[in-house]
């Protein structure tokens, strides 16, 4: 177990190392220059030249990535050329809220999705699965800022269950947590219907009947322990593009998260900070699919993961 | 006891009475009845066996009794009577108090009748709670008792365990302990031996007989083995495509059969000792020479400090088949047979030498390893998982020539007919038709026919006629005759089926441990047995005729084989052999 949590983690940071070079390559190749972004509509050439220059923006591509690389290993993820803070320092405010936002959003995602699934499997081949199979096509093909801000209007503007935005209370997380709850079940609750089905058919699972359990007892007992177990790495995968997700709805709510940090850096070219959300995002995912693997030989006793 | 005729003067012991008993599936126009009329009785302390071959409705028959028919079967007409109560009236909830509690059932395949991530002692308390029979400690008690009744050793660690962990034959008896937890007054079994060795058979039959025996427990015993029938049976009903061919009981039923099909059924099962003698055979060339044969798989490390270790699955194998020839090579499930025929075909990386015309096979590659596989083939024990469902018949037989690249398509199309009609599959519309479209039997004659496709001089058939019926057995093994005969085949037949064995080798070896223990010719083998597991192993093979039956008891001891699990670069010796006569040698206790 230790031999391969260790070599999980060389793995990890092996991905976060392309993961911040990739990144620092795409943003180096973007058009758009941070110096004059920075400096104004107005600024002169020789002001932009010196901005560069402070920036380091003027020297070649592999030296600015050794030294951005330097700082990391100490710790240090840069300053904000916007805000003029500590990356770091930005970050750590707004973890608490992404955090909570995340973990609320794929408790629903989980709960609807598997809830879906399992009703889907039920009765299949019937109207009613057939309605949540379309449901669940139309909550993963659409787009979050159009979903967003559809619920917004929906629920916080027409109905006004919600309120319009802001942070602190449950009463505040419920709506953007749903939203992306409904948006990601789909790819949950067609997995669990078809694990399901696959589950039903197990001579196992005739074998429960003949003992006399309840429908009820054989579905919860049997069934879905079963079904469930390829849906714990499924987490593990899906967290990305949660977290891609995370960031529209975040900034549509007006969620003082990272997510909301990343779309307003990426809006003004603020080089560190997109680099530094990216590299905590992809902390966040490596360790989720990390966790992930770990938790599927509890659940499956049949799984080695030094055999694997 | 043990002749129980079911007549009114003894229906104050009938336990279950099926009547009329019509299954259907599906509606209208494709409504297909598949168990038509079906009536029997089965009394307290009795077996009723359901003989038939696969289609005949046997399962279906105890599933409609259970309750637990598939969706698509509607409602079954006629009557299940138990203890006078109408069974097929009963509501889903009524059926569940009498499941487990009263009527018990075991299933065909114990590898996955077992909840995978449930462990064994939380499976059987489950039933015990369900039912309400005991809580707490003596529900504990209860359930090692039972453990222990079916004979599993250490039991407490068991309890603990996940199915996996356990072998095929002990997790048998983990169902059958379970379903034995709250003493029905009736067990169905379903098959319960067909996918074990033929001692783990003895051994699982003989605890259903004891706990029959102490419980008074009426067994409905379904199966398609007429050995197990005639060990087992009071009363037999014969089935054959959802109808009832004939009742009777078990003496009636071997000594004076009623029905054609029940005449036709005993006559196909292959009997050990019933072989007609071999003609006297001249010496032929060697076609296949293996010499110290060993495979070794390496075990991955639990920990970083673990020394390295291999499974050493065959260990120096020693044996020639001749031009003509069939050599049997028999064993059970884990013994290297099946790993030592895919040695033969170059499939896995093995040391030693395998000759195959005189030409050593070892590390070979890429064209040279392809020139040697045109005579060198193999024939697998599934059909069904033989053959690429999307590909037809004619893709499937004709693949071979394409593979190295012999005639062009119209060449091509004109062998596969010629092939499938050697086969005994001559139809025109053959070659353009679906595996699934075809029987098992068929199946293995179009696996057959593509083994032949490029006219090989070996074929490695592994458990070919394993999962078919017993009458397409024999068409099967006949064909095979046939070719031998006509092409001059040597055949490597790999087999658990003594009678099988009897029936098609000149040779015979027996495996056990991944080594040969015993090796000589068919009669030297099977009928003067010399080595303590050969003479264990001929001892369990079921006999399908009366007063045969066999010494049970002796074959409850397990026959241990070595561990197979060796440090990395253990050198393991060869065994040394005694020559008892001429070509019939046997392993020296070491």
């Amino acid at each position: 177990m230790t031999i391969y949590i260790l070599r999980r983690l060389a793995y990890a940071i092996l991905i976060l190392l392309g993961v911040s070079f990739i990144t620092y390559l795409l943003l180096y190749l973007i058009p758009a220059d941070p110096a004059r972004q920075l400096a104004g509509r107005s600024a002169t050439p020789e002001t932009i030249a010196n901005i560069r220059a402070q920036l380091g923006l003027d020297l070649p591509f592999y030296q600015q990535y050794f030294q951005y690389l330097m700082n990391l290993l100490q710790g240090d993820l840069g300053r904000s050329y916007i805000q003029r803070t500590e990356v770091s320092a930005l970050i750590g405010s707004r973890l608490s809220a992404s955090s909570q936002l995340l973990v609320w959003g794929i408790g629903f995602e989980l709960l609807i999705g598997i809830s879906l699934g399992v009703l889907a499997a039920l009765k299949r081949n019937t109207a009613l699965d057939r309605g949540l199979m379309a449901f669940s096509f139309v909550g993963v093909s659409s787009p979050h800022f159009i979903a967003s801000m559809l619920f917004l209007y929906l629920f916080a503007v027409h109905l006004e269950w919600f309120p319009l935005g802001g942070y602190g209370t449950t009463h505040h997380i419920l709506l953007p947590a749903i939203t992306l709850g409904i948006l990601g079940s789909g790819w949950y609750s067609r997995m669990v219907r078809s694990s399901m089905i696959e589950a039903l058919q197990q001579d196992f699972i005739r074998t429960a009947h003949s003992k006399g359990l309840t429908r009820v007892r054989v579905i919860f007992r049997h069934v879905l322990p079963n079904a469930i177990i390829p849906v714990i790495p499924m987490v593990g995968i899906d967290i990305g593009i949660f977290i891609g997700g995370l960031v529209v709805v975040e900034s549509v709510f007006g969620w003082p998260g990272l997510g909301q940090l990343a779309w307003q850096a990426i809006q003004r070219v603020d080089i560190p900070v997109i680099v530094g959300v990216t590299m905590v995002s992809a902390v966040v995912i490596v360790l989720a699919n990390l966790i992930a693997d770990l938790l599927v030989p509890l659940v499956d006793p049949r799984i080695n993961l030094e055999k694997s | 006891m043990s002749m129980t005729v079911p007549d009114s003067a003894q229906a104050g012991k009938t336990l279950l009475s099926v009547e009329n008993l019509s299954i259907e599936f599906g509606q209208g126009q494709s409504c297909k009845r598949v168990v038509d009329d079906l009536s029997f009785n089965l009394n307290r302390s009795e077996t009723l066996c359901i003989a038939g071959e696969s289609g005949s409705g046997k399962s279906l028959s105890a599933l409609a009794i259970m309750g637990l028919l598939p969706k698509m079967a509607r409602t079954p007409s006629g009557a299940i009577l138990f203890h006078n109560e109408e069974l097929l009236s009963k509501s889903e909830p009524e059926m569940q108090n009498i499941r487990a509690k009263q009527i018990g059932m075991i299933f065909q395949e114990p590898m996955t009748s077992l909840n995978p991530i449930m462990r064994i002692g939380d499976q059987m308390m489950e039933t015990l709670k369900r039912h309400r029979i005991a809580s707490g400690d003596a529900a504990w008690q209860h359930i090692r008792s039972m453990l222990d009744a079916v004979r599993i050793p250490k039991v407490s660690e068991r309890l603990r365990q996940y199915p996996h962990e356990l072998s095929g034959g002990l997790r048998q008896r983990v169902m059958i302990a379970m379903a034995m937890l709250c003493s029905p007054q009736i067990l169905i079994a379903d098959e319960p031996t067909t996918a074990l060795d033929v001692t783990i058979q003895a051994q699982i039959l003989e605890l259903i007989r004891e706990l029959q025996k102490e419980y008074q427990t009426g067994v409905l015993m379904i199966t398609h083995d007429m050995g197990v029938v005639a060990e087992m049976a009071d009363n037999v009903v014969v089935m054959n495509r959802g109808v009832m061919e004939e009742t009777a009981p078990i003496r009636t039923l071997f000594s004076n059969p009623a029905a054609a099909y029940t005449r036709q059924l005993l006559a196909a099962v292959p009997r050990l000792g019933t072989a007609p003698p071999l003609s006297e055979r001249p010496e032929r060339p060697p076609v296949l020479e293996v010499e110290n044969l060993s495979v070794r798989y390496p075990m991955r490390k639990n920990s970083l400090f673990e020394p390295p270790r291999e499974v050493h699955a065959v260990d120096h194998v020693n044996f020639v088949l001749h031009e003509g020839e069939t050599l049997g090579l028999v064993g059970e499930s884990g013994c290297g047979k099946s790993t030592t025929g895919r040695a033969l075909m170059s499939m896995l990386n093995f040391e030693g030498s395998i000759k195959v015309l005189g030409k050593d096979i070892r590390g070979l590659k890429g064209s040279a390893l392809k020139a040697i596989r045109q005579d060198i083939q193999m024939v697998f024990q599934d059909p069904f998982a033989a053959l690429n469902p999307r590909k037809t018949i004619a893709e499937l037989v004709g693949e071979p020539f394409l593979i190295h690249g012999r005639g062009n398509s119209e060449e091509r199309k004109e062998r596969v007919a010629q092939l499938l009609s050697q086969v005994g599959l001559p139809e025109a519309d053959a070659m353009t038709r679906y595996p699934h479209q075809f029987s098992g039997g068929q199946r293995q004659r179009i696996c057959i026919a593509r083994a032949l496709a490029l006219n090989p001089k070996i074929i490695v058939a592994d458990e070919p006629v394993s999962a078919l019926d017993v009458s397409v057995q024999a068409q099967v093994l006949d064909l095979m005759e046939d070719l031998q005969s006509q092409y001059n085949l040597s055949y490597l037949f790999i087999s658990h089926d003594m009678a099988v064995i009897e029936r098609l080798c000149h040779r015979v070896a027996v495996m056990f441990g991944g080594r040969i223990v015993e090796i000589g010719s068919r009669d030297q083998v099977l009928h003067n047995p010399q080595h303590p597991y050969t003479q264990h192993l001929l001892s369990a093979v079921p006999i399908p005729a009366l007063d045969s039956k066999r010494d049970f008891r002796a074959l409850l001891e397990d026959s241990k084989a070595p561990d197979p699990i060796k440090p990395k670069g253990y050198q393991s010796k060869p065994s040394q052999y005694g020559e008892i006569n001429q070509g019939h040698w046997v392993a020296l206790e070491a």
